[in-house]
């Protein structure tokens, strides 16, 4: 459980990590809390040639509050976040669902871009982004350029993103009047990867489901006003759609059962919710 | 910074438990490599090396960390405080240490320092944790002996101790 080896630097500015990315493209590695590359690395799962850290990159801190936007920068931890006294204002489902990303010890280093990047099919962050149809800004050498949650995962642990690109931050758009969410998660111990994640939004018109866990992208579903036995039918659709698999924690045929278990009751407490 | 390169030893030098100690560590060093083989400070332990049993946890900057998923060369200048650095000294126990040596808090003892330098900070950030709170803390680390129960016992009783010492 070592590392290959790689090369490593920390530059201070985010030009000098944009010219690395552009002259070292898909051999280099972008790492900012490192509590999922590290991870991967250390289980070879990845054999970067040069490793960028850009810890050191100031101008990559901050959460800053836009008209539409909450903006969370590259470097915000998960810790950060979490205790930002506006997150249960402005981001309901991000505060319902961020005490399940990992441990205490893992948040006070994991980041929100982080988790958005490695785009881990059970993640929950990339399921809020989802669900709340954020999006991710992305620069280069070649400029900034913004992508839409639902363009961003295009499949297990690949994103849209170019290997000359550094995701500067993420934008989950604020809640607004009116609106309810709901989000509940089933993992073998709170803090590991879900088994199955959901997380709704609710307003005056309409609901929305989103599932993490079973496909390899987080699925977003609309269940309009349904109740009763038309949502229990559109559940059950929704979870055979999902073409989940068997693996060493659970099996597909318990995920399907999850979805329309838990579906309904994470649709209700948007519904319950709604401000 | 020059790109450091991956066959290269650089000196990295931290303030560990207070005291500047300096090794030689490649890029693909774990800081809990760093510590124990570079250092000689084997009171951190070394368990699943993914960042899921805990045991590795110490404090980076005063920040509850996973050494095993942070790289020695990412240390470079910044503080450590490890299991080695948790006593007052003079063979007296930390407050956390005395409670899980009086409510039984380990047996074989190989997840206990992450533990507590978890503890150490969490409690520090939240002095009127709940017992619920500190079940979630203690979620982060495994434990093959006790079955946590004593551990939370022994976190409960040293959160009191915490508080009464403040008040």
């Amino acid at each position: 459980m070592k590392s290959s080896g790689f090369d490593y630097i920390r530059p201070h500015s985010e030009q000098e990590a944009l010219s690395l990315l552009a002259a070292h493209g898909p051999a280099a590695r972008i790492m900012a809390g490192g509590q999922s590359l590290v991870a991967m690395l250390n289980m070879r799962l990845l054999k970067p040639e040069l490793l960028v850290d850009i810890s050191g990159i100031d101008s990559l801190r901050g959460i800053r509050v836009h008209e539409k936007w909450i903006e969370i920068s590259a470097m915000t931890t998960q810790s950060e976040l979490l205790a930002w006294p506006a997150l249960a204002r402005e981001l309901p489902l991000v505060a319902k669902a961020l005490p399940w990303v990992g441990h205490f010890q893992t948040r006070n280093r994991g980041t929100i871009c982080g988790s958005i990047v490695h785009s881990d099919p059970s993640s929950e962050m990339p399921l809020c982004l989802a669900l709340l149809a954020g999006e991710v800004v992305l620069r280069s050498q070649r400029g900034e350029r913004s992508v839409p949650a639902a363009r961003w995962q295009v499949g297990m642990l690949t994103t849209a993103r170019e290997s000359d690109e550094l995701v500067t931050a993420v934008r989950f758009p604020r809640a607004r009047q009116g609106e309810g969410f709901g989000f509940q998660e089933v993992a073998r111990r709170h803090g590991d990867f879900a088994i199955v994640a959901l997380a709704a939004r609710s307003s005056a018109n309409t609901t929305a489901l989103a599932v993490a866990g079973v496909a390899d992208v987080p699925t977003v579903c609309d269940v309009g006003q349904l109740t009763g036995a038309e949502l229990s039918e559109k559940l059950h659709e929704l979870a055979w759609s999902l073409g989940g698999s068997d693996d060493i924690h659970a099996s597909a045929r318990y995920r399907r059962e999850l979805i329309r278990r838990l579906g309904p009751l994470v649709i209700e407490e948007a519904r319950s919710c709604r401000s | 910074m020059p790109i450091l390169k991956a066959n290269e030893r650089t000196q990295i030098t931290i303030k560990l438990n207070g005291r500047e100690c300096s090794g030689h560590a490649e890029p693909r060093m774990l800081l809990s490599d760093f510590l124990r083989h570079e250092l000689g400070a084997t009171g951190t332990h070394v368990g699943c090396e993914h960042g899921v049993c805990g045991a590795c946890t110490v404090r980076v900057d005063g920040v509850a960390t996973r050494s095993c998923l942070t790289l020695a060369v990412s240390a470079q200048g910044r503080r450590v405080d490890t299991i080695e650095g948790l006593s007052p000294g003079g063979g007296v126990m930390s407050v956390l240490q005395q409670a899980f040596h009086e409510h039984a808090g380990l047996q074989c003892g190989f997840c206990t320092p992450g533990i507590l330098m978890s503890l150490s900070h969490y409690l520090e950030l939240h002095p009127q944790a709940s017992r619920d709170d500190l079940r979630e803390v203690i979620g982060g680390h495994l434990c093959r002996c006790t079955g946590y129960t004593s551990i939370l016992d022994a976190a409960c009783a040293a959160a009191e101790q915490l508080r009464a010492q403040a008040a």
